[in-house]
């Protein structure tokens, strides 16, 4: 998340700059790559309530929070967001909305900008709405359409964001154009990391090394294009990298993730690395939890680092790389990264490109987030 | 970077959508905007703050040599590198 790491200075001083608040993990849409839990459906019984979240922020501030997302899930599904964006305001946050743009009407967006919401990020999947329908898997193009000219037209700044695999990654261009007709300042292709549903979908979703260089391509020419009247950000997949993302600035040192029961999390994706002691701001103060709590002294920092990271140059500049991927592709979250070259797993990761680049494969069918805790049925395609 | 002729003339304004205050747990200024976060040093969080779009950039720099005496040449020539740098990373507009 924080794009301008470079600019005079930005030292979190062990303070979690950047909280984002996981609302609600319900959600009307069924996206394949979608990182909530698996199980997100056991999470609707033991949302925080509104006092909850509120004790939350306070506390956060304290500590000294700037940056604040709403996130989820889809946080529009929470009627209390508005109140909650009003408090955070009043505190001193800059208060971010992360939205699928499906229930973003006029009214809802009239009374978040009363409360002083700051900026708003939409996903957009694809130009066309057969495609973005059938990535979703309900019929949501129309609706983020709407939701983004709404957006624009009562002035709010904007980031569109949309999550690149294979089956979009063709339609950059096109998705560059359309947002610089609609005067969006920020666009933001995020090449999605393969955490849950990602992970499972991983084969089905993954571009190749060339649809990633002819898509950089592109944004080149439209960044020279347009100039500044719009950023656009591309990240390359970190599969293709050699060397890991430095994710989250490092585990517990600037970013802060509350998950829907309260359980704080270093970030989004911590649940699922096992043996890990999460803990609930229900049950602890956020500060006890951030500065003592086993699980964010555990990565914190670079003592903890294994080999080849410890005697490695690169690692003030990745840490090592991802805790979750560790785990998720060599079994425990405390080896280096496999993303990295230098990683004695890099293999791992190599044969998951090499399975992309393979041109006749047998394609499986996008499983798709399964919905349980509330009722699509009015979306269906 | 590629220095864009600043007049002294010149009226810099924060550009829309970005916050700029004092963040008494980072002890200084700081400029907030969508997905980002800026903490300002010292000089930058002064010169900033006169960037109301009223003053020209003469006028901040006049007001800050009165406000810091004797560093004359060193305030005109910081003025104009922040200026340019913010214009340049769009935090202000002229
Ligand atoms: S990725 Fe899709 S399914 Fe998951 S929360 Fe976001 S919009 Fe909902
Ligand atoms: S060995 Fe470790 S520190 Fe060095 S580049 Fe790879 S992940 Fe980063």
């Amino acid at each position: 998340m924080p794009k301008e790491t470079g600019g005079l200075s930005l030292d979190g001083q062990g303070k979690p700059l950047w909280l984002s608040l996981e609302l609600t993990y319900r959600c009307p849409l069924k996206c394949s790559w979608c990182n909530n839990p698996l199980d997100f459906e056991d999470y609707a019984a033991k949302e925080l309530s509104t006092e909850e979240w509120k004790k939350v922020l306070r506390e956060s501030r304290e500590l000294g929070a700037l940056q604040l997302g709403f996130t989820g899930g889809e946080p529009l599904q929470r009627p209390d967001l508005e109140e909650l964006v009003a408090y955070a305001d009043s505190l001193g946050f800059y208060t971010n909305l992360i939205t699928s743009g499906i229930g973003l009407g006029e009214e809802r967006l009239i009374a978040l900008k009363n409360a002083g919401l700051k900026q708003i990020q939409l996903s957009l999947q694809a130009t066309r709405a057969d495609v973005t329908d059938a990535l979703v898997g309900a019929r949501a193009h129309a609706r983020k359409l709407e939701a983004g000219r709404l957006i624009k037209a009562h002035g709010f700044p904007m980031v569109l964001n949309m999550p690149v695999f294979r089956q979009n990654i063709g339609m950059t261009g096109e998705m560059i154009e359309w947002a610089a007709g609609l005067g969006i300042e920020y666009l933001e292709f995020a090449n999605i990391q393969y955490y849950n549903w990602a992970l499972m979908n991983r084969d089905e979703l993954m571009p190749t090394l060339e649809q990633v260089r002819d898509a950089e391509k592109v944004v080149q020419q439209w960044r020279d294009r347009l100039g500044k009247k719009m950023t656009i950000y591309f990240v390359i997949p970190d599969y293709y990298e050699g060397r890991p993302k430095a994710c989250m600035n490092g585990w517990g040192a600037i970013h802060l993730t509350i998950a829907p029961d309260g359980v704080a999390m270093p970030c989004q994706e911590a649940r699922v690395i096992p043996g890990l002691e999460f803990e609930s701001v229900r049950d602890r103060p956020l500060a006890w939890i951030w500065h003592e709590s086993p699980l964010f002294r555990k990565y914190r920092g670079l003592d903890w680092l294994p080999e080849p990271c410890g005697s490695c140059a690169e690692k003030e500049k990745d840490f090592g790389g991802c805790r979750c991927q560790a785990f998720l592709l060599t079994g425990d979250a405390g080896n280096t990264d496999p993303a990295c070259s230098r990683s004695p797993r890099h293999q791992v990761v190599q044969d998951a490109v090499d399975a992309v680049a393979r041109p006749l494969r047998f394609r499986k069918p996008l499983v798709r987030r399964a919905a349980g805790a509330m009722s699509t049925a009015f979306l269906e395609t | 970077m590629e220095t864009i002729a600043l007049s002294a003339d010149a009226r810099p304004r924060l550009s829309p959508h970005f916050m700029f205050r004092w963040e008494a747990s980072q002890d200084a200024y700081i400029l907030l905007y969508p997905e980002g976060l800026i903490k300002l040093n010292l000089s930058a969080g002064e010169i900033l703050k006169r960037c109301d779009g009223e003053r020209t950039v003469a006028a901040i720099v006049a007001d800050l040599q009165a406000a810091f005496p004797g560093h004359g040449e060193e305030i005109a020539a910081s003025v104009r590198a922040f200026v340019d740098l913010a214009c340049d990373k769009g935090w202000l507009r002229t």
